[in-house]
C-alpha cells in the first residue's frame, strides 16, 4: 500500500526528514511515532500528497503522491491534525458535502453512526467538543470509502475518555479492512492500535517492529526484589547487569532477564534466602521510547 | 456525479453557509440596502448638477457598485482566508473534487448575491424613491455586472493569498475598499470631489466599474449605454487579479 524509500525533506538548511524507509501492507494498522519535531508530520503529508519531496522514492497505492489524480484521491482518507469546517453547517450537511466528492461514498448516516455521532447529527459543527470534531474528521476521512486512511494525531488534546472511544473508531476501521497510517507521540496508542510501528527521531527512523516487539529489543527488562536481610548489594550475582538501590529494593534492569532470573533464583535457593517482593516487568513501549529518544538526542 | 452537478452540489452548499452566517447576510446583502437608505434620506432630493440627476438617481447605481465588490471581492477575499487558516481548504484539496470546482462554486455564490443585490438595490430604488429602473438598457446593465462582479471576484481570490490571518482578513481588504468608495463617488456625489482625487481613482477599477455602472442605469443616458473603455480597464484589473490568484493562491494554511 505504502512504499518509501530514502525519503528526504529538506526545509531550507534544515533537514526534517533524513532518508526513511518504510512498507506499509494491506490491512496494516501502523503507527509511526515520534516526539514532536521528530518529522512525523513532514513525512504523512509528503505521503498524501500535500508536500513535496527533497529526495527519495515514495509509492502510496502505486502512485507517486507528487502527483496526485482524481483517482488516486477517491481511494484514500485524510484526518488532518487541525481542520474547523464551517460552523454553520450540520454535522450530517458537512458529509453530506463530502460524500458528494467522491464517485461512490459510503452512507452518511451509517457513517455517522460509525464514528458515534448519530446523536449529534442534525447538531452545528460550531457547536460540537473538541473530540466531537475530532471524529467528524474521522467521518469525513471514511465518507469515500478509502481503502487507506491517513490519521495524523487523532487524539491530541483529547481527555481519555475521548481517546479510548477514538481508539474504538480506529479498532472498527480495522474491521472494515482499511489500511491505517496513523502518527502519533502516545505510545500507549501505538500499542493498543498498531500491528507494527516505526519510531522516528530527528528525521530517521530508531527503530521499526511491532510494538510489543519494539519494546522488548530496546529497552531492558525489570527485576525488582527486597534486599535480603544480611547481604550486600556487590554479592549478588547480577553477571554484568548494575544494580540501583536503596538499600531494601533491588531494581536491576537487564536485556537478558532469563538468564539473570535463573542465576539469582539459583543463588537464593543455594543460600537459603527470600527474594521477597520479586517481580519481573516487561519493558513496554514506553521505555522503548524514551530510551531511543533519548539516545537519539545525545 | 457529471462535472456540473458536481459544481452546483458545491454552490448549494455555499449557499447554505453564506444564508447562515450572520456577518456575512449583514455586510454583503443588509449593509448596501442600509446605505441606499441613509445617503437617499440626507441628501434627499439634491440635484447632482454636473450629471443633471437627482442625488436619489445618483446612489442606486453608486450602492448597487458597493454591493457588487461586496458580494465579490470583500467576500471571497474574508471566506477565502478563513476558510484556508481552518484547514477546509486543505482538506477539500485532499478529496476528488477539482480544486477548480471548489473556487467555481464560491463564484457563482458571488454572482448570485451580486445579482440579488442589483435587484434588491434597483427596486428598492423605484419603489421608494422612484429611481427608474432601465429596463431598455437590461443587456448593458448585465453585461457591466458580469464584467464587474467576475473582475472583482478575481481581485479577491488573489488579495486572499495577500492576507496572513483570519484576523486580518477584514481590516486589510476594508482599507483595500473603503477609501476608494470614498475616492471614487459610490458615497460622495463626484461633483463634490476635487478633479485631482478623481483621476488617482481613475487608476483603479471600482471608478471604472461605478461609471459604467451609472452610464448603464442613469435615465440621462441615451443609447445602448455600453461604457466599453471603463469596462476594458476593469477587465485588465480582473486579468491582473487572475493572474496573481494563479501564482500566488495558497490553500494551506499560513499560520502552519
Amino acid at each position: 500500500m505504502i512504499s518509501v524509500r530514502g525519503l528526504r525533506k529538506s526545509y531550507g538548511e534544515l533537514e526534517a526528514v533524513r532518508g526513511i524507509d518504510l512498507e506499509v501492507e494491506r490491512g496494516e494498522v501502523f503507527a509511526f511515532l515520534g516526539p514532536n519535531g521528530a518529522g512525523k508530520t513532514t513525512t504523512v503529508e509528503i505521503l498524501e500528497g500535500y508536500r513535496e519531496r527533497s529526495g527519495g522514492e515514495v509509492r502510496v497505492l502505486g502512485v507517486d503522491p507528487a502527483h496526485p489524480t482524481r483517482d488516486w484521491r477517491e481511494r484514500i482518507g485524510i484526518v488532518l491534525q487541525q481542520t474547523r469546517m464551517h460552523p454553520e453547517l450540520d454535522v450530517r450537511e458537512t458529509l453530506e458535502l463530502f460524500a458528494g466528492y467522491y464517485r461512490e461514498p459510503r452512507d452518511v448516516d451509517e457513517t455517522i453512526e460509525l464514528v458515534g455521532l448519530a446523536e449529534k447529527s442534525g447538531d452545528r459543527v460550531g457547536r460540537l467538543s473538541g473530540g466531537q470534531q475530532r471524529r467528524l474528521d474521522v467521518a469525513m476521512a471514511l465518507i469515500g470509502d478509502p481503502e487507506l486512511l491517513f490519521l495524523d494525531e487523532p487524539t491530541t488534546g483529547f481527555d481519555p475518555t475521548a481517546r479510548r472511544r477514538a481508539w474504538e473508531v480506529v479498532a472498527s476501521l480495522r474491521e472494515l479492512g482499511k489500511t491505517v497510517f496513523l502518527t502519533t507521540h502516545y505510545m500507549d496508542e501505538a500499542q493498543v492500535l498498531a500491528d507494527r510501528a516505526a519510531i522516528i527521531v530527528g528525521g530517521r527512523i530508531v527503530a521499526e517492529g511491532p510494538p510489543e516487539r519494539l519494546g522488548r529489543e530496546a529497552a531492558a527488562t525489570e527485576i525488582r526484589f527486597r534486599l535480603p536481610q544480611g547481604v550486600a548489594v556487590a554479592a549478588l550475582p547480577l553477571g554484568g547487569d548494575r544494580a540501583e538501590t536503596d538499600g531494601r529494593i533491588v531494581v536491576v534492569h537487564t536485556k537478558e532477564p532469563l538468564r539473570l532470573l535463573n542465576e539469582l533464583t539459583g543463588w537464593a535457593l543455594s543460600e537459603q534466602l527470600e527474594l521477597a517482593a520479586l517481580t519481573v516487568g516487561a519493558p513496554s513501549l514506553e521505555d522503548a521510547y524514551i530510551e531511543l529518544t533519548e539516545q537519539a538526542g545525545r | 456525479m457529471s462535472i456540473v452537478a458536481l459544481v452546483v452540489h458545491q454552490f448549494r452548499f455555499d449557499q447554505k453557509t453564506f444564508w447562515r452566517n450572520p456577518a456575512s447576510v449583514f455586510f454583503t446583502v443588509l449593509l448596501p440596502v442600509l446605505f441606499l437608505l441613509i445617503f437617499a434620506t440626507i441628501f434627499g432630493d439634491d440635484e447632482v448638477e454636473s450629471l443633471g440627476v437627482k442625488t436619489t438617481t445618483y446612489y442606486v447605481p453608486g450602492i448597487i457598485t458597493l454591493g457588487v465588490v461586496s458580494a465579490t471581492l470583500v467576500s471571497l477575499a474574508i471566506s477565502l482566508t478563513v476558510d484556508r487558516e481552518n484547514g477546509v481548504l486543505k482538506r477539500t484539496r485532499g478529496t476528488p473534487l477539482p480544486s477548480w470546482v471548489f473556487i467555481a462554486g464560491r463564484i457563482g455564490n458571488a454572482l448570485v448575491i451580486s445579482t440579488l443585490s442589483l435587484i434588491v438595490l434597483a427596486g428598492l430604488g423605484r419603489l421608494v424613491y422612484g429611481v427608474e429602473i432601465p429596463f431598455e438598457r437590461l443587456p448593458a446593465v448585465l453585461v457591466t455586472l458580469a464584467v464587474g462582479a467576475a473582475s472583482f471576484c478575481c481581485l479577491g481570490i488573489a488579495l486572499s493569498a495577500a492576507i496572513p490571518t483570519e484576523q486580518a482578513a477584514p481590516p486589510i481588504t476594508n482599507f483595500v475598499v473603503l477609501p476608494l468608495y470614498f475616492l471614487s463617488g459610490v458615497f460622495i456625489p463626484e461633483s463634490e470631489i476635487p478633479e485631482g482625487v478623481l483621476s488617482f481613482a481613475d487608476i483603479f477599477p471600482i471608478r471604472h466599474f461605478f461609471e459604467a455602472f451609472f452610464t448603464a442605469f442613469s435615465p440621462t443616458t441615451s443609447g445602448a449605454g455600453f461604457e466599453w473603455g471603463d469596462l476594458g480597464i476593469v477587465s485588465l484589473w480582473g486579468l491582473a487579479g487572475f493572474l496573481l490568484a494563479l501564482r500566488f493562491f495558497r490553500w494551506t494554511p499560513r499560520a502552519s
